[in-house]
């Protein structure tokens, strides 16, 4: 790799010990994927929490605060795992609550803003096209580089730190033209009326599609599709498919025409989405004689616009005795939607509302699935009903108002 | 499962990270993530269901095809490196940046691409060795079974 003198002086030690770890770090990954060069980046986002990091994650990070090292770009956090209003209801650990305070004060130590949500692109930045950034939280890259036509590779949380310290990162994958090409076309056939339903899409296409570097190019779009639709679609690619990108013929910036999106390549595939298959993924869901007790919309956090969907559709009614209804926004929407009346109406059907968090990442979430009896888990976001596995939650994906009416019926609607 | 592969027998990987390192491989058909796919206190697969549920990756030598989504596997490597339940190394056909990142910050030995299917060649036992220098993966000798 082609070093900057500053880079030299980096790697050298100057600029510190966490500087010098940092980009010891990238250049590795650099190597691996061989880059030529560094680029800088604008603004960073990281995941941080203490579930996902552990103690030596954690301890890591108070080793680099102490050596005073400094964030050199606008760096934000993504959702965490404790929302200190709920540790008691949620029974979770004092002592994870504890250390997860720590770790935040360790990173506002580093400058780093910890707005802690997995919706910055909604709520915090709005990179412009070909803007350099260093983002954490798949779903916040795919958005990244395909809705806005900014530049990153899914950056995990000591590769975002490290490009949050050195201000760039190895220039690989995503930030170089030849990968944000489309390499396979998807014709839409299907209505995709709910989120849920553009998730599903995400789930199809990315199931089939394990690649990184594979580019799906939608064709065929009815409507242009909303901030929240996109926002599902991509998530759920990137969670089924581990992909990073997509153009969207017509809607996103990269992809005028077909021709500019798939850059003078032939498309490898050619497949259509169909409101049959999609109604095929929805079947395909079963609750195994389990109660239907848990309904849960998070991964990715609610926007504004979906807490009022939320609160027009819940308006007066009551959650199911016995039944749980689980939403997770970020503290700046959760404000927004108590200034607007939302919140109350959520909240008076007896739902809960946690700021700051992903469901799939709260602190003690297998405890309290045995402890509160739940085996299914209904949600309206196909990346939730995917990652949430590994918790041994049967999930069972269904269309928004769907998962209201069973949230207050304890009924499947199908 | 091929008779004729050989202890000796090497296959090319495209790009490589880490140190050499020597172990008993365990291989999966399925991709994996350490954040959907693992219990990170044990080291077990534990996602009802995956090809390599029960299986336990401390110390093996992981053989997948693909990575699966997950920004979190970059601290989650460097978690299991101190917690000792960390393979020796990740050979992965295709994989994304994140694990990547992780291994590295992780010092843990990581692989991608191969000249030819480990799948034909290499079976859950057998010992094989990750040269990341010689951009390597060799059959050492077979397993027990």
């Amino acid at each position: 790799m082609r070093l900057t003198a500053e880079e030299k002086k980096m790697l050298r030690g100057d600029l510190g010990g966490a500087v010098q770890e940092a980009l010891q770090l990238q250049f590795e990954v650099g190597k691996f994927f061989g880059a030529k060069r560094f680029v800088p980046v604008s603004n960073v986002h990281m995941m941080g929490d203490i579930e996902v990091m552990g103690d030596s994650g954690k301890s890591f990070l108070e080793r680099a605060a102490q050596s005073g090292a400094k964030c050199r770009q606008p760096t934000t956090t993504n959702a965490r795992c404790i929302d200190f209003a709920h540790v008691e209801h949620l029974k979770q650990d004092a002592n994870e609550a504890r250390k997860e305070k720590e770790l935040i004060a360790c990173l506002r130590k580093m400058d780093v803003i910890t707005a802690d949500t997995c919706i910055n692109y909604q709520t915090l930045y709005q990179p412009h096209l070909g803007e350099h950034v260093a983002w954490g939280d798949t779903g916040t890259v795919i958005y990244a580089n395909s809705v806005f036509g900014a530049r990153s590779n899914f950056e995990a949380g000591p590769a975002a730190l490290a490009a949050g310290l050195t201000g760039r990162v190895p220039e690989y994958g995503f930030h170089l033209d030849e990968h944000r090409r489309g390499t396979f076309q998807v014709n839409l056939k299907a209505d995709l009326n709910d989120l849920a339903d553009w998730g599903t899409v995400g789930r199809i296409v990315g199931s089939g599609h394990q690649d990184y570097y594979a580019v799906p190019v939608f064709t065929g779009i009815k409507r242009s599709p909303t901030a929240d639709e996109l926002k599902q679609l991509g998530a759920a690619l990137a969670s089924y498919g581990s992909m990073g990108m997509f153009h969207m013929v017509g809607v996103t910036p990269e992809a005028p025409t077909l021709k500019a999106a798939f850059g003078g390549r032939k498309p490898k595939e050619v497949m259509t989405v169909s409101n049959r298959d999609i109604e095929k993924v929805y079947a395909g869901y079963d609750k195994q004689g389990n109660p239907l007790n848990l309904v849960v919309f998070s991964g990715p956090q609610q926007s504004l616009l979906e807490m009022k969907t939320l609160a027009d559709l819940l308006n007066g009614r009551r959650v199911h005795p016995g039944s749980q209804l689980f939403i997770t926004t970020s503290n700046g929407v959760k404000s927004a939607a108590r200034e607007l009346g939302y919140l109350q109406k959520i909240e008076a059907s007896g739902a809960t509302v946690l700021e700051g968090v992903c469901f799939y990442i709260l602190q003690n979430l297998p405890q309290m699935r045995v402890r509160e009896g739940w085996s299914n888990l209904v949600t309206n976001s196909a990346k939730l009903a995917n990652i949430i596995g590994a918790h041994k939650f049967n999930t069972i994906l269904r269309r928004t108002a769907e998962c209201i009416d069973i949230a207050c019926s304890g009924r499947d609607v199908r | 499962m091929s008779k004729s592969a050989k202890a000796g027998k090497t296959i090319r990987v495209n790009r490589a990270f880490g140190d050499i390192v020597e172990g008993e491989a365990l291989v999966s058909t399925e991709g994996f993530s350490p954040r959907y796919d693992l219990d990170r206190w044990s080291g077990l697969i534990s996602r009802p269901g995956h090809a390599l549920e029960g299986h336990n990756i401390k110390g093996k030598i992981l053989i997948t095809p693909s990575a699966k989504g997950g920004i979190a596997a970059g601290w989650a490597f460097y978690d299991i490196q101190n917690k000792g339940i960390a393979p020796k190394a990740f050979v992965f056909g295709v994989t994304n940046p994140v694990m990547v990142q992780g291994a590295v910050f992780a010092g843990i030995t990581i692989t991608e691409g191969w000249s030819s299917s480990p799948y034909d060649q290499i079976r859950t036992g057998d010992i094989v060795r990750v040269d990341p220098g010689k951009k390597t993966l060799t059959l050492v000798r077979r397993g027990s079974q």
